[in-house]
């Protein structure tokens, strides 16, 4: 009821220009729900009837076949440990150092931070570039080893401005009264302030776990064994390059049964990999609004 | 001897070493705890790369080193402004980015507004939600996704009744990179519009009801001035972005047959350095990008910075 009254509050022409908005906003809606329906639906689908006729609801023509190739593929899930392995510990070491960096950042009174700032800063403007960073990792024995991939973004200066920011927001009272309380500093950084920055705190661990999970670009220069690939590596040969892992097709008899099974492992391939994310994410989105906002008071 | 200076200055000199000191002393978990890891990440993967780039003027040999290896000054340099290619993906760098922003910088903005007159909380929250989760697709998927839909047997040829190829058709490629973005980003990056389209003041749009405003003169009255500031740095921060476009998203597009638009400088710079180990030529390609960017980024922040401190551009 108290929609449609204040719909119709609107002038004619005005509910005209609304209604042209919402449709436009439901076409975009639609462009984004589409090609996520036809995937999921296409690969339930026999490869041949997909590629010959594409999506069909006739269901004696549905399989779960390439759920069960891609399932029973041991790289997929030696993939999936790794990216688990990588965003997990990338975001724990990136999480800790840099709440711990923003602290004396954030203080008045911290020796040093004029200099510190200069360094840091410097670095979101200039780099080295590809190849100075990759002949360094080398020179460090680093290459092949994980933490190529996850120690040298660990620190990111954009994140220690943002949590600094927030810190500064924190009600000069509390340290007050922790500083009357008699309380050290270190009292001060993990029972009082860290306890009141876990919005900030889950939003930045976030960002860090998500980022590391879709990354491919350091991992595909460093890594070379394929024990060691993340996930996005795997799904980057299936999907990208054409090349199904070993014994995902080599029982078809004809090359162009190879070919269509091996389009059809791709659909699975993104419902199987997406899943994760797309599951945990509803129930990050309450974050999104206060992380965002907090990044833009900087920007 | 020090004899010649002054005992006052001596003291004053010291004084503020002899403070700086107490004060590490006392807080000497601040330095230690606090700040190291940051500092030590920062100074070996950060510092010791800048000094890298040195090899940019070398012919450099991985088994010499640094050291050994020779000058060659800016022969890197002039090899790549004069060849053919550098023009071709100097462009190609730049339409991608620049025709990128053109395109996808007013959708954030217009689903914004949209969403503002959106007058049911709870769709508005359901469609926020379909909005954004593209943002969490990785750029693998993304492109995988983008891939099958656009093989000759995907969905949008059996839409168009045709069996076109598109990854392989040079003139598709930016289309298909923007369009694609756009799918992903878009509603991610509307939310910071939202957020400030949703501190313009309730109060403020009632009145303009009240005084009888319609549609288009709330939007000019009351909306519009309320995101006028992040509008506008937000594009001045992406114009300074123009020449850091990624790597990874062009990199998973690129096909053999598409290459005359897909090739664009991050990733000639890969293939150069890391597929063929032409280190020094490379770097070069690469300093020559960043030194480009860091001059746009610079520049374009002090403009912010104006902005910000009230002075207007």
């Amino acid at each position: 009821m108290k929609k449609k009254s204040e719909f119709a509050k609107y002038p004619a022409e005005d509910k005209a220009i609304l209604i042209v908005g919402y449709v436009l906003l439901g076409l975009f809606v639609i462009a984004i729900l589409l090609p996520m329906a036809y995937i999921i639906l296409a690969s339930f689908i026999e490869p041949v009837t997909l590629q010959n006729s594409g999506l069909t609801f006739d269901f004696s023509k549905w399989t779960l076949m390439a759920y069960e190739r891609v399932v029973s593929n041991a790289q997929i899930w030696t993939g999936f440990k790794n990216a688990v392995i990588y965003s997990v510990v990338f975001t724990v070491l990136s999480v800790v150092i840099t709440l711990l960096a923003a602290y004396p950042m954030s203080r008045a009174d911290f020796r040093g931070r004029g200099l510190f700032n200069t360094m840091f800063i410097i670095t979101m403007f200039f780099g080295g570039g590809l190849i100075p960073t990759y002949l360094l990792i080398s020179n460090l024995g680093l290459l092949d080893s994980m933490w190529a991939v996850v120690l040298p973004g660990a620190f990111s200066v954009w994140n220690m401005i943002i949590a600094r920011t927030y810190y500064q927001g924190v009600p000069r009272d509390l340290q007050e009264a922790a500083e009357i309380d008699g309380a050290t500093e270190m009292v001060y950084f993990f029972k009082i302030l860290l306890p009141v920055c876990t919005p900030i705190i889950a939003t930045l661990a976030m960002w860090q776990f998500v980022g590391m999970w879709n990354s491919y670009f350091d991992a595909m220069i460093y890594l070379n064994s394929a024990s060691k690939q993340p996930l996005q590596l795997v799904l980057r040969s299936i999907l990208i390059q054409n090349q199904p892992e070993p014994g995902m097709v080599s029982d078809m008899q004809s090359t162009a049964a190879r070919a269509q099974l091996a389009e059809l492992l791709k659909y699975a391939t993104i419902i199987i990999s997406s899943l994760p994310l797309m599951v945990m994410y509803p129930f990050f989105q309450k974050y999104f609004d206060s992380g965002i906002m907090a990044g833009a008071v900087k920007g | 001897m020090d004899n010649s200076t002054s005992p006052a200055q001596v003291r004053g000199k010291s004084g503020v070493v002899h403070n700086t000191l107490v004060y590490m002393r006392q807080h000497w978990q601040l330095y230690v705890l606090f700040i190291l890891p940051a500092f030590l990440l920062t100074l070996i993967f950060k510092y010791i790369p800048m000094g890298g780039v040195l090899i940019a003027f070398m012919d450099y040999n991985p088994f010499r080193g640094l050291l050994g290896s020779e000058w060659v000054g800016f022969d890197h340099f002039q090899r790549f402004l004069t060849s053919p290619d550098f023009l071709k993906y100097l462009a190609n760098t730049l339409k991608l980015s620049v025709y990128g922003l053109l395109w996808g910088f007013p959708v954030p903005i217009l689903l914004a507004f949209l969403l503002n007159r959106i007058l049911s909380k709870g769709i508005k929250r359901k469609i926020q939600l379909v909005l954004y989760m593209p943002n969490f697709v990785s750029v693998i998927v993304l492109c995988g996704i983008v891939r099958i839909l656009l093989s000759p047997t995907g969905m949008i040829n059996s839409l168009l009744g045709t069996s076109t190829n598109f990854m392989t058709m040079p003139q598709a490629f930016r289309t298909i990179y923007i369009a694609s973005g756009i799918w992903q980003g878009a509603g991610w990056a509307s939310i910071i519009y939202t957020a400030a389209l949703s501190n313009a003041s309730k109060d403020l749009k009632e009145a303009a009801v009240i005084d009888g405003a319609n549609l288009i003169q709330q939007i000019k009255a009351v909306e519009w001035p309320a995101i006028k500031d992040t509008v506008l740095i937000q594009f001045i921060m992406q114009v300074g972005n123009v020449m850091s476009i990624g790597f990874e998203k062009a990199y998973a597009l690129q096909t053999d047959l598409n290459l005359n638009a897909s090739e664009i400088i991050s990733t000639y710079v890969y293939k150069k350095g890391i597929l063929d180990g032409d280190y020094g030529f490379s770097t070069a390609v690469g300093l020559f990008n960043t030194v480009i960017n860091v001059i746009l980024l610079v520049s374009m922040n002090k403009i912010v910075q104006r902005m910000n401190e009230g002075k207007g551009i």
